[in-house]
Formats: structure tokens, sequence, C-alpha cells
């Protein structure tokens, strides 16, 4: 098990209602750890919904879901945000 | 330091002083400033503060494009427009409150909604394209005319408490707009200001980072957010900077050729 920092935006957040969280997981890609992270709650359900358009950047580099995440320290994700 | 008089109307220069006192901006890039064209699509509440300090900073043309009026729950954060001007289009309201702040640039208002046709005209013939948009068809439209136009696009959104800014530019090494974002969001996940609401100073928080990366832009000041995606969230005071790259399946930019630096 490896410990990873997530952070969370926009609408992410919100429906988690926490910017950030430490998780113990044992996921091998982003995609695993996204599983994981649904399974924790209904709010992380709801925040990972529709994950097509939710894009994710390992330790502040963008990545994708089908991306190892051993021996990254920060997972963060985030939607396109569409106000102005 | 030299500076081109005759570029500037009698009376001008002095209001440009404190950028001519600094030493990334200079006689130099203030003259850039007023020889530049810039586009800013949408009046709102991102566009008050762009529009503002841009013409504040003497932008020589400024075409700004928005089919919207002025209506009261605006004036919470977009503070371009007035009590007074309830009612009109946000274009002519933002064009008197620019000229009260600098009336020696050229304001051009578009009373326009910027569609695919329209898009790559609207486009052309300026320095730099802003998105201050408030819908993600309208982001995308913007996105591909300036990857075919070849202009930078400077684009920041917000929602809630949270902004984002950064620089697409394709031909010039950082991604485009569908590079990051390819998938549009299922209906409802990415609420509007109007259904979410958003906190009054956010869009003034993210607009002038936003003007101030396009003062950068134009005078070649520092280092620019072109492939840097700035985020903000200011109601829990986390920030981060996610390095971008360009993706090389992009439909919407993949064929585009990268200026030699």
């Amino acid at each position: 098990m490896a410990s990873v920092e997530i952070l969370y935006f926009a609408w992410l957040r919100e429906r988690i209602d926490a910017p950030r969280e430490k998780v113990e997981t044992s996921a091998a890609t982003v995609a695993d750890l996204v599983a994981e992270l649904a399974a924790r709650s209904e709010r992380h359900a709801a925040a990972f919904a529709d994950p097509a358009s939710v894009r994710v950047a390992l330790d502040q580099n963008l990545s994708d879901f089908s991306a190892p995440i051993a021996g990254v320290a920060e997972i963060a994700f985030f939607p396109p945000m569409t106000g102005g | 330091m030299e500076v081109t008089a005759s570029l500037y109307a009698e009376g001008e220069l002095l209001r440009y002083a404190r950028h001519i006192a600094l030493r990334e901006i200079g006689g130099p890039g203030q003259a850039r400033l007023k020889r530049a064209s810039v586009l800013v699509v949408g009046a709102g509440g991102l566009g008050a503060p762009v529009l503002m300090y841009l013409a504040a900073a003497g932008v020589g043309r400024i075409t700004v494009v928005d089919d919207d009026t002025v209506s009261l729950s605006n004036l919470q954060r977009q503070i371009i427009h007035a009590e007074e001007r309830l009612g009109m289009d946000k274009v002519e309201s933002a064009r008197i409150a620019l000229a009260g702040i600098n009336p020696f640039v050229a304001v051009k208002p578009v009373r326009a909604r910027l569609d695919a046709a329209s898009a790559r005209a609207m486009v052309t013939g300026h320095d730099l394209a802003i998105d201050a948009t408030d819908n993600l068809p309208t982001r995308h439209l913007l996105n591909a005319a300036c990857v075919a136009a070849r202009v930078p696009l400077l684009s920041g959104a917000i929602s809630q408490w949270e902004g984002q800014v950064t620089v697409y530019d394709p031909a010039r090494g950082a991604p485009c707009l569908a590079c990051l974002f390819p998938t549009m969001p299922a209906e409802g996940l990415a609420p509007s200001c109007a259904d979410a609401g958003v906190m009054g100073a956010l869009p003034g928080i993210v607009g002038s980072m936003m003007a101030a990366e396009a003062i950068k832009l134009l005078t070649g000041a520092g280092r620019s957010l072109r492939g840097r995606l700035l985020m903000q969230d200011v109601l829990w005071g986390e920030n981060r900077e996610i390095a971008l790259c360009r993706s090389p399946d992009c439909p919407v930019c993949a064929g585009i050729a990268e200026e030699r630096a």
C-alpha cells in the first residue's frame, strides 16, 4: 500500500466536499484508483459518475487514466470550468 | 529610453508612466501595447477586469464581443457595468466604461454570439484572443478559430469559488483547449454561474490574472502561461500549476506546425 495525496477541483471538490484527502492504495493505475475512490462513499461515486471529461495530473503533470501511479505523491483531478 | 512620441496622442503618455518605469515593459513594451489589437470574447465577470485593465494599460485596439444585455444579477461581479446601464447591450455598456477609463483606446463593440461561421473572421487581425465566455461550446468554437488563425488564446474560466487560467497556442508549442479537454462533460455536470452561483470577487481575481498575462504576452515580459494551467480554489486556499503538453492526436490542432524558436 502506498499513501497518496488526492486533490479535487471544481465539481469534484464540490461533490466530495473536501479539497484534498490522503488515501492508502494499492491501485496500479489512475483508472484503478478512480474505481477505488468511487467506492468510498456516495459523494465520491457522484463525483466520478462521468469521469470521461475529468483530467488528471500526476505530481502536477497532465497525464491520463491509463497511467501507472507507482511513486506518485500527489494526484489532482480536475474538470473543465465553463463560467465567465 | 526612447519612446515613440508620435504613436501617442497629446497628453496620453503620462498615464502609462508606471508601466514605462517597469524594466520588463518600459517604453518598447508600452509601444507594443499601444500597437496591439486584442479580441475579448465575453463582457461578463471575467471580461470586466480584463477589459478595464487592458484599456487602462493602453492596449491600442480592443474588440469586445457579447450578445447579452446588462441585468441586475450581473452587477454582483461584473463591475464594468453599472446600475444606470441596466438593459443596455453589454458591449455598449463596456464601451462607455472603457472610454471613461482611457479615451485613447479604440474599442470596437460587437453585439453578437460567436458561431462557427463568424469565429474565424472575428479572430483574424488580432494579436491575441481572450476567452472570457461562459460556456464550453463557445470556448471550443473560439479555440478552433484561434488554432486555425495561429492566434494565441488566453483562456480563463470560473466556477463558484474556483478558476483556471492558461494560454492555448499550438503554433508556439502549447496545447489547445481540445488537447486538454477533448470530451464535453455530460449535461448538468458543469453548471453555469446562473445555476451554481459564483462568488463576486472570483472573476476579479481570475480576470485580473488574465489581464496580467495579456500584458505579459503582448510585451514579452516574463514567462508566459503557455503549457501551464493555473488552478485557483479561493474557498480552500488551494492552488496548483499543472504542466500541459500538446496531444499528438488532437482533432483540432494535430496538423498545426510549430514556429521555430
